[in-house]
C-alpha cells in the first residue's frame, strides 16, 4: 500500500521492497529527466533539490527527534560561506566542500552541546536556533568594509560573495560541473541523504531517537542518556543543512547573507509543514510544491500577492491536512481503497 | 539477606513552594523485600517514587541505593544502576508498537540477539504476543499497564517500583498482575504503591503507610489493617464503605 511505500510504517521496521522500488524508480527518473528539460527548467529543479535537502535536515530533527530547529539556515549559510571562502582561497573544491560541512558540524556540536546538555526547554531551543541564524545574518551584513577579509576573500556584507567557484570533478580537476552536472549532483545527493536518513531510522540509534520524540522521560528511565542522541541528531542535520548550503553556493555561484535570513528560515518551516514531517518524503514534496508554485506564480506576475497566496495555501494545508499533504494524500488513497473494497464486498 | 539495606533514604524532603510534599522520610528496604506503600491521596507516595528515580530532585536529604548515593543522579544513571519504575500514569511510547516499546527497553546495555530473546520471553510471559504490532496508544488502560510493566522487567532491574499497577484493570487482570508481582519478587526487590486493599492482601508482607509526607507507621499487613491510627487517616473511610 501507499502507506508502506512512503515508509509511514512503524519505527524500527526496515523499508519494504515497494519502497526500494520507488526509490530506484525516482532515481532513474531523475537521471534521465535532464534530457527532457531545457536549461532553465534544469536550474529551477536543481535548486528545489538543494532546498529539499535543507527541508530534510529540519524535518528529520522535528519529526523524528522532537527538536524544532528554526535555524537550520545557520548551518545552510555557514556551509555556503565556508565553502566560498575555502574554495576561493585554495582554488580547490572537493576538499573545500568536505571541510565546509565539517566546520558546520563542529559548530552544531558546540552550539548544540550548550543547548541540549544545558537542558533548556524545547521552546527555548527553538528560539535560540532562530536567534543564532539571525545573529549570523546581522554579522555577515555588517562586513561590507574592505577590511573584512578572510585570506584573500572579501566578505562584502549585504552584497554577498558573487564569485563562488563551481565544483570540479575530484578525479579530473580541470572539468567544472555545468548546469546538468549540478542537477545530477543535487538530485543524486538528495536521494542518497533521503535513503541514508530512512535507514538510520531502522538502526538502534534511530529507534531510540523516535523513542525520545515519543516520551523522553521514559527513555531516560530506561537508562538512555537522551542528550547524547539529540546532540548526535543535531550534528548530523547540521551537516545536511551545510551540504545544502554548499550546493546552493555552487548552484548560483553566489552566497549572500539572505541564506541566514528570517525569510529563508520561515520558508523551511513552510515546506516542512506543507509536506508533513511524519514522513521523510513529505518535506521533499513540500519543498517542490511550494517552490514550483512560487516560480509559477512569479512568472504569472501576481507580484505582491505572492506571499498572500502562499499564506492561504499554508493555512489550508494546516487546517485540512494536519499531517501535511503527502500523508494526507496517502491517507485519502488508503481510505478510497478501503471504501471501494468495502462496497464491492 | 545482608545487613545493609538495598535502598535507604535519610531525612528525605521535597518542598513545592511552602508545601512539604515529603517531610523528612527515613525509609529502609532490605534486599528481596516486597513492600507496599499506602496512604491517602497527596500523602507523597508518587513524589517519593519520582525522587527515587531521578524524575525529581529532593530539596534535602539523601538517597542511597546498593551502597551508591543517587540523591542527585540523573534519571538515566539511576535506570542503569538497576531501578525500574512504572509511573502512575502509563508512561509508554504511545505511537510505537508493543514490540518496539519492549525492544527499546531491552536494548539498552544488551546486544541485538540478547535483546530479541528478552523481548520474545516477555511477550510470552505477559501474553502480549497477539497485540505485538498494535500501537500502545490504541490499547486499553490495563493493557498499557502491562506493556509498561513489561518494559520495566525488560531492564532486568534490581529494584522495581510500581505506582498503582492494578489501576484500570479488570478483576482477572488484577489477579494476574498480583501473581506476576509475586513471581518477579522471587528474584527482585519490589515496592508497590496501591489503593486496592484486595490487591495488597494478595501480595503484601510488609506495609508502609504514608501520611502528609511522612511515614506514619510500618508493619505487617494484618496489623496495619487493625491499627487504629491508620484507620483514622486512611482506612476508616474504606472500612465503613
Amino acid at each position: 500500500m501507499l502507506h508502506d511505500g512512503l515508509s509511514l510504517g512503524a519505527a524500527g521496521e526496515r523499508p519494504g521492497r515497494l519502497w526500494w522500488m520507488g526509490v530506484a524508480a525516482a532515481f532513474v527518473a531523475l537521471m534521465v529527466l535532464p534530457s527532457f528539460l531545457n536549461i532553465f527548467q534544469q536550474i529551477n529543479l536543481s535548486v528545489v533539490f538543494i532546498l529539499a535537502l535543507l527541508a530534510l535536515s529540519m524535518s528529520f530533527l522535528w519529526g523524528y527527534a522532537g527538536i524544532l530547529s528554526f535555524g537550520q539556515t545557520a548551518f545552510f549559510g555557514l556551509g555556503g560561506y565556508a565553502f566560498a571562502v575555502l574554495a576561493l582561497n585554495f582554488g580547490e573544491t572537493t576538499f573545500s566542500l568536505l571541510a565546509a560541512i565539517l566546520l558546520a558540524m563542529l559548530f552544531a556540536a558546540l552550539f548544540g552541546y550548550f543547548m541540549i546538555y544545558g537542558r533548556i526547554s524545547d521552546i527555548y531551543l527553538s528560539v535560540m536556533t532562530l536567534v543564532i541564524t539571525l545573529i549570523f545574518e546581522k554579522a555577515i551584513k555588517s562586513t561590507s568594509g574592505e577590511w573584512y577579509v578572510i585570506g584573500k576573500v572579501r566578505l562584502n556584507g549585504q552584497n554577498g560573495i558573487p564569485t563562488v567557484p563551481s565544483l570540479r570533478v575530484p578525479w579530473h580537476p580541470v572539468k567544472e560541473l555545468g548546469v546538468d552536472g549540478v542537477f545530477y549532483l543535487s538530485a543524486g545527493l538528495l536521494v542518497l541523504v533521503y535513503v541514508g536518513l530512512r535507514l538510520l531510522l531502522t538502526t538502534p540509534f534511530g529507534r531510540v531517537l523516535v523513542g525520545i520524540r515519543e516520551n523522553t522521560r521514559r527513555i531516560e528511565l530506561l537508562g538512555y542518556d537522551s542528550r547524547r542522541y539529540k546532540l548526535a541528531a543535531f550534528i548530523i542535520c547540521g551537516g545536511i543543512a551545510a551540504l545544502a548550503g554548499v550546493l546552493y553556493g555552487v548552484w548560483g555561484n553566489f552566497v549572500g547573507p539572505d541564506m541566514f535570513g528570517l525569510k529563508r528560515a520561515a520558508e523551511v518551516i513552510v515546506w516542512v509543514i506543507v509536506g508533513g514531517k511524519s514522513t521523510l518524503a513529505g518535506p521533499i514534496a513540500g519543498t517542490a510544491i511550494v517552490q514550483i508554485l512560487k516560480t509559477r506564480l512569479g512568472s504569472e506576475s501576481v507580484g505582491e500577492w505572492l506571499p498572500l497566496i502562499l499564506g492561504v495555501v499554508l493555512m489550508l494545508v494546516v487546517l485540512v491536512f494536519r499531517d501535511g499533504l503527502l500523508a494526507g494524500f496517502g491517507g485519502a488513497i488508503v481510505w478510497i481503497y478501503r471504501h471501494i473494497r468495502g462496497s464491492a464486498a | 539477606m545482608t545487613g545493609a539495606p538495598m535502598l535507604q533514604t535519610l531525612g528525605l524532603e521535597k518542598r513545592f513552594g511552602g508545601v512539604h510534599a515529603i517531610a523528612g522520610v527515613d525509609f529502609a528496604l532490605a534486599d528481596g523485600e516486597l513492600r507496599c506503600l499506602i496512604g491517602p491521596n497527596g500523602a507523597g507516595k508518587s513524589t517519593f517514587f519520582k525522587m527515587l528515580t531521578g524524575q525529581m530532585q529532593p530539596s534535602a536529604g539523601r538517597i542511597v541505593f546498593a551502597g551508591t548515593d543517587i540523591t542527585r543522579a540523573p534519571a538515566h544513571e539511576i535506570g542503569r544502576l538497576g531501578i525500574g519504575i512504572k509511573n502512575q500514569v502509563p508512561d509508554v511510547f504511545d505511537g510505537l508498537a508493543v514490540r518496539e516499546n519492549l525492544w527499546l527497553a531491552a536494548r539498552r546495555g544488551n546486544a541485538i540477539a540478547a535483546t530479541r530473546q528478552i523481548v520474545g520471553e516477555l511477550m510470552a510471559r505477559l501474553q502480549l504476543a497477539d497485540i505485538a504490532h498494535r500501537p500502545v496508544g490504541e490499547l486499553a488502560h490495563g493493557q498499557r499497564q502491562w506493556v509498561e510493566i513489561g518494559m520495566v522487567l525488560a531492564r532486568q532491574p534490581k529494584l522495581v517500583l510500581l505506582d498503582e499497577p492494578s489501576a484500570g484493570m479488570s478483576a482477572e487482570e488484577t489477579n494476574r498482575t498480583a501473581a506476576l508481582i509475586r513471581e518477579v519478587n522471587k528474584t527482585t526487590t519490589i515496592i508497590v504503591v496501591e489503593h486496592d486493599m484486595q490487591f495488597i492482601r494478595q501480595i503484601a508482607t510488609k506495609v508502609t503507610v504514608f501520611h502528609q509526607g511522612q511515614i506514619l507507621v510500618e508493619d505487617a499487613f494484618d496489623r496495619i489493617m487493625t491499627n487504629p491510627t491508620v484507620r483514622d487517616v486512611y482506612l476508616g473511610r474504606q472500612a465503613s464503605a
